[in-house]
C-alpha cells in the first residue's frame, strides 16, 4: 500500500519539493471558518463567520484586537492562533515601549512571518495550522494583510480566507476596483456580502455568528486614528439586516430565484 | 583614582618570590562611585470621596535648586486599551525619582493592558494596588524610589485610595500626600478632611470635648481642598510650583483638569 | 635592617612607619570609581514657531586641560532629528555608533517609516536607564531636537540615570545655570515658543554660547550650531562666536590675569 514517506516532519523535502506539513498546515486553514478582510484609502475591516462545535456551545472567537491601530482575524487552530496574538501583542507594547511608536504594520506582519517559517525549518517543529488577515493603521495609511502557515505574509486589497472561501474571493474580484474609494460603512456591507457567498446552503448571516472589526483614519498623522473597534452581537445588526435576504432587491433575487 | 594603579601585589606577611602575587582580581562585589538615584522633587496627593477620587500632582521637575521643567507631569492615567488612555479606570501618581516613576507607571501599565487584553474587562483598583506591591517588593534590594499613590472606584463605586512606599508595604486609606511637601500637605489633609482636632465650641474641656462630627466631603469641596492644599505648599516649599495637575476618576470617566501654580 | 625582595625601592618602615595598607583591602568591597574622563559641556536649545535651535561648543576637556578643540557634539539623526551629546565623550561615541546602528536597521526594515525625533528620545532614554540599572552608566546628558508625531517642535533631555523631560529651552551642565535663564527669557512658554520667530531664536542661541564661552572655563568660542525644521536640517560645525567684548572683564576682581 502507498505510504507517504516524506510528511512526518516539516523539514524534509519530498522529491517532487513539497514539504508536506506545510500544506496539511494550510488544510487546517481551509478547514476554519471564512474570514474576510478588505481594505480602502480610509479604513480597514474584518468581517468573519463565527462557528459552535454544538447547539449547547458559544461561538469560537474570530476577531482578535491586538492593539489601538491593529486587529487580526483567524481561519484555522483557534488555540494557534492565540499564541500569535499574544506574540503581536507583545511585539506592539514593546514597540510603544522602547520608541513610543504604533509599531508599523509591515513590521509586526514580517514579525509573525518570521517565526512561522522558522517552525517550518527546525526537527520537532510544528507549523502553526492557522492564518491570519491582519488589518491596522499606521502612518502609512491602512493595511491588510495575509498571513499563511508556511511563514508567508503579503499586503492585499481584499482577500478571503477559510472554508470556502474561493466563493467570497470571487466576489472580492469582481467589486476591486470600487473599494479603494469606499467609506467605513461600505466596505463593512461589501465583507459581508462577500461572507454571505461563502455560506453553506442552509445557513445564513445572524447577530450572533457575524462578527466585525474596522480600523480607519480620521485624518493625516497617526493621532487621529479611528481605533480598531471590534463588533459582535446586538451590534452588528444594523449591518446584517442591511445584507439580508429581501433587504437589497438585486442582491436577494439572485439569491432567493 | 586608586583603583587604577591597584595592579601591585598585596603581600601580609613574608612573600619571598614575586610570582607569589596575585594574578586575577581580588573576588567580591564591585562598587562604583555611581549613584543611581536622584530627587526630582514635587508632590502629589490623592483623597477618595463617596463617589469620586481626585489625584492631584505638581508640575515641577527639580535638580537640585535648579528647575529641568515647569511641566512634567507625574500623574498618569493608567490601563487604558488606546495610547490617550481615553477609557482607562485606574490613576496612578509616583513622586520622588522621576526615571524610576516612569519605569513603574509604564509597568504597570502594561500589565493592565496585558490583563484587560486576557480577561476582557479593566482591572479593578483592589487587583492593580495588590499587583502594584508585588511590582514595588519585587525591586526590594533594589528600589523605585518613588511613593507611589493609585486611585480609582472600588467595586461597589466608591472612591478608593492606595498608597505606597517604595518596597510595596501599601495600605487603603482616605487621603494620602506624598513626596516633597507630604509633611506639610499631610497635617492638613487631616484636619479638612477627617476632622482631626477640631471640636465643637464649648462642648468641654479635655476628655469631654464633642469631636466635630465627620461628613463626607462633596467633590467641589474636595477640589478646594486640594488647590489650597497646593497653593500653601507652594509658598513654603521650592520644588514645589508651575502647575497643578488633577484627575478626578468618576463612574463616568476620568477628567482631567491643570491649573496654573506660582513658578517662583 | 629589612633585605627581602619586595620591600626593595619602598619606605623605610624605621623611618616612615609602616606602610598603610587599608586601601588596598581586598575583604570587602573592590573599590572602583567611575567618572566621566573626557567631556564636553553645555548642550543648549530653544524651540521656535517651526522647528529648534541647538547648540554646542566644539570642546572636550580632560579635566581642566582643553584636550580636543575640534570635536562635533551635534549627530543628526535620519535627517530629521539632532542629539546633542553633554559629558563623557567615548559614551558620546558609543552612542553615536548605537544611533548608526538604529538608522540603519530601521532604513532596511520597511519603507515610508521613520523615527521621529521624540522615538529616538525615547528610546535613547531607555538605553541610559537600562546602563543605570545596571550600574554601568553612559556619562551623558543629551538634548533631542526635532519635529513629533504630529510634526510639531519637539525637544527634550535625558540623562545618565533615565531622567527625562521636555521644556521650550533646555541646556546642559553649566548651561543649565548660565544659558537657561536667559533662553528662559526669550521663550517662558509653549505659547511664547508659537510666535517666536527662527531669527529670535537663532539670535537668543548665539547669545547664549557668549555667555557660556566668557564665564565656563571648559568652554570654547569654536560651536556647532542646527536648526531642524520641517523642511530638515542644518548644521553648521564650524562657527565662530563673534562679536565677542571683553570690556567687562576689567571690572571683575580676579578674572583672568588681573588678581588685585
Amino acid at each position: 500500500m502507498f505510504r507517504n514517506n516524506y510528511d512526518n516532519d516539516s523539514v524534509t523535502f519530498s522529491p517532487q519539493g513539497r514539504i508536506f506539513q506545510v500544506e496539511y498546515a494550510s488544510e487546517a486553514v481551509k478547514q476554519g471558518s471564512v474570514v474576510v478582510g478588505i481594505v480602502s484609502k480610509t479604513h480597514a475591516v474584518l468581517v468573519a463567520l463565527k462557528r459552535n462545535a454544538e447547539e449547547l456551545s458559544s461561538y469560537q472567537k474570530k476577531v482578535i484586537s491586538i492593539d489601538e491601530h491593529v486587529g487580526v482575524a483567524i481561519a484555522g487552530l483557534a488555540s494557534d492562533a492565540r499564541v500569535l496574538s499574544n506574540f503581536m501583542k507583545t511585539q506592539s507594547l514593546s514597540s510603544r515601549l522602547t520608541y513610543g511608536r504604533a509599531i508599523p504594520l509591515e513590521r509586526i506582519v514580517s514579525a509573525i512571518g518570521d517565526r512561522a517559517q522558522t517552525n517550518t525549518q527546525h526537527y520537532g517543529k510544528r507549523p502553526y495550522g492557522v492564518g491570519l488577515l491582519v488589518t491596522g493603521v499606521d502612518e502609512t495609511g491602512p493595511h491588510l494583510f495575509e498571513f499563511q502557515p508556511s511563514g508567508m505574509t503579503q499586503e492585499m486589497v481584499a482577500c478571503a480566507i477559510g472554508a470556502r472561501s474561493q466563493m467570497a474571493r470571487t466576489y472580492l474580484e469582481r467589486n476591486m476596483e470600487v473599494f479603494v474609494e469606499c467609506g467605513r460603512e461600505e466596505l463593512v456591507k461589501h465583507g459581508l456580502l462577500a461572507l454571505k457567498e461563502s455560506l453553506a446552503q442552509d445557513k445564513e448571516l445572524t447577530v450572533e455568528n457575524c462578527s466585525v472589526g474596522v480600523v480607519g483614519i480620521r485624518g493625516e498623522g497617526m493621532k487621529t486614528i479611528e481605533g480598531f473597534k471590534l463588533y459582535d452581537g446586538q451590534e452588528v445588526k444594523k449591518w446584517v439586516d442591511l445584507v439580508a435576504d429581501g433587504a437589497e432587491a438585486e442582491e436577494a433575487m439572485e439569491v432567493d430565484s | 583614582m586608586s583603583a587604577m594603579f591597584s595592579q601591585n601585589p598585596l603581600m601580609n606577611g613574608p612573600n619571598y618570590s614575586f610570582n607569589q602575587a596575585p594574578s586575577t582580581a581580588a573576588a567580591g562585589n564591585k562598587e562604583h562611585g555611581f549613584y543611581p538615584y536622584t530627587d526630582n522633587g514635587g508632590s502629589t496627593l490623592a483623597i477618595s470621596g463617596s463617589d469620586f477620587t481626585i489625584v492631584a500632582g505638581d508640575t515641577r521637575s527639580t535638580s537640585g535648586y535648579n528647575i529641568n521643567t515647569r511641566y512634567s507631569p507625574k500623574v498618569f492615567k493608567i490601563g487604558g486599551t488606546t495610547s490617550s488612555q481615553d477609557d482607562a479606570t485606574l490613576v496612578l501618581s509616583v513622586v520622588g525619582f522621576a526615571a524610576d516613576g516612569e519605569a513603574l507607571k509604564e509597568r504597570l501599565d502594561a500589565i493592565v493592558k496585558m490583563y484587560r487584553y486576557q480577561h476582557g474587562k479593566p482591572m479593578s483598583v483592589k487587583a492593580c494596588a495588590q499587583r502594584l506591591s508585588t511590582i514595588l517588593y519585587g525591586k526590594r534590594f533594589f528600589p523605585y524610589y518613588v511613593t507611589a499613590i493609585l486611585g480609582g472606584l472600588d467595586e461597589e463605586g466608591n472612591g478608593a485610595v492606595y498608597s505606597y512606599d517604595p518596597v510595596g508595604s501599601y495600605e487603603r486609606e482616605q487621603c494620602r500626600a506624598a513626596g516633597a511637601a507630604a509633611s506639610l500637605i499631610m497635617p492638613f489633609l487631616d484636619n479638612q478632611v477627617n476632622y482631626k482636632n477640631q471640636y465643637i465650641p464649648g462642648s468641654g474641656v479635655g476628655h469631654a470635648l464633642v469631636e466635630r462630627e465627620k461628613i463626607p466631603l462633596g467633590r467641589t469641596e474636595v477640589e478646594d481642598v486640594v488647590k489650597d492644599a497646593f497653593d500653601s505648599a507652594v509658598e513654603r516649599h521650592i520644588e514645589v510650583g508651575d502647575g497643578l495637575q488633577m484627575f478626578v476618576i468618576t463612574k463616568s470617566g476620568i477628567e482631567e483638569k491643570y491649573l496654573p501654580l506660582k513658578r517662583d | 635592617m629589612n633585605h627581602l625582595p619586595q620591600s626593595w625601592g619602598r619606605p623605610r618602615d624605621d623611618i616612615y612607619g609602616a606602610y598603610d595598607h587599608s586601601y588596598l583591602q581586598s575583604n570587602g568591597p573592590n573599590q572602583h570609581t567611575q567618572s566621566p574622563i573626557v567631556t564636553g559641556t553645555s548642550v543648549i536649545a530653544l524651540k521656535f514657531k517651526d522647528g529648534v535651535v541647538i547648540a554646542a561648543d566644539n570642546l572636550a576637556s580632560y579635566g581642566s586641560l582643553a584636550r580636543f578643540t575640534d570635536v562635533k557634539r551635534l549627530r543628526s539623526f535620519a535627517d530629521s532629528s539632532i542629539v546633542g551629546f553633554g559629558g563623557d565623550v567615548s559614551d558620546m561615541q558609543y552612542l553615536d555608533r548605537l544611533l548608526s546602528s538604529l538608522d540603519t536597521r530601521e532604513a532596511y526594515c520597511s519603507s515610508g517609516h521613520s523615527l521621529n525625533a521624540q522615538n529616538l528620545h525615547t528610546y535613547l532614554a531607555k538605553v541610559f536607564y537600562k546602563r543605570r540599572s545596571e550600574f554601568s552608566p553612559l556619562w551623558n546628558q543629551v538634548l533631542v531636537a526635532g519635529l513629533d508625531a504630529e510634526s510639531k517642535p519637539f525637544l527634550a533631555s535625558a540623562d545618565l540615570l533615565g531622567t527625562t523631560f521636555s521644556a521650550p529651552s533646555l541646556a546642559t551642565g553649566f548651561g543649565a545655570h548660565l544659558a537657561q535663564p536667559l533662553l528662559r527669557k526669550v521663550a517662558p512658554d509653549e505659547d511664547a515658543v508659537a510666535k517666536l520667530s527662527e531669527e529670535e531664536a537663532v539670535q537668543a542661541v548665539k547669545e547664549s554660547m557668549k555667555v557660556l564661552f566668557y564665564r565656563d572655563a571648559r568652554s570654547l568660542d569654536k560651536y556647532s550650531i542646527a536648526v531642524v525644521t520641517k523642511a530638515g536640517i542644518r548644521l553648521k560645525e564650524d562657527e565662530k562666536l563673534e562679536n565677542q567684548s571683553w570690556a567687562f572683564a576689567d571690572k571683575i576682581r580676579g578674572y583672568g590675569t588681573q588678581v588685585n
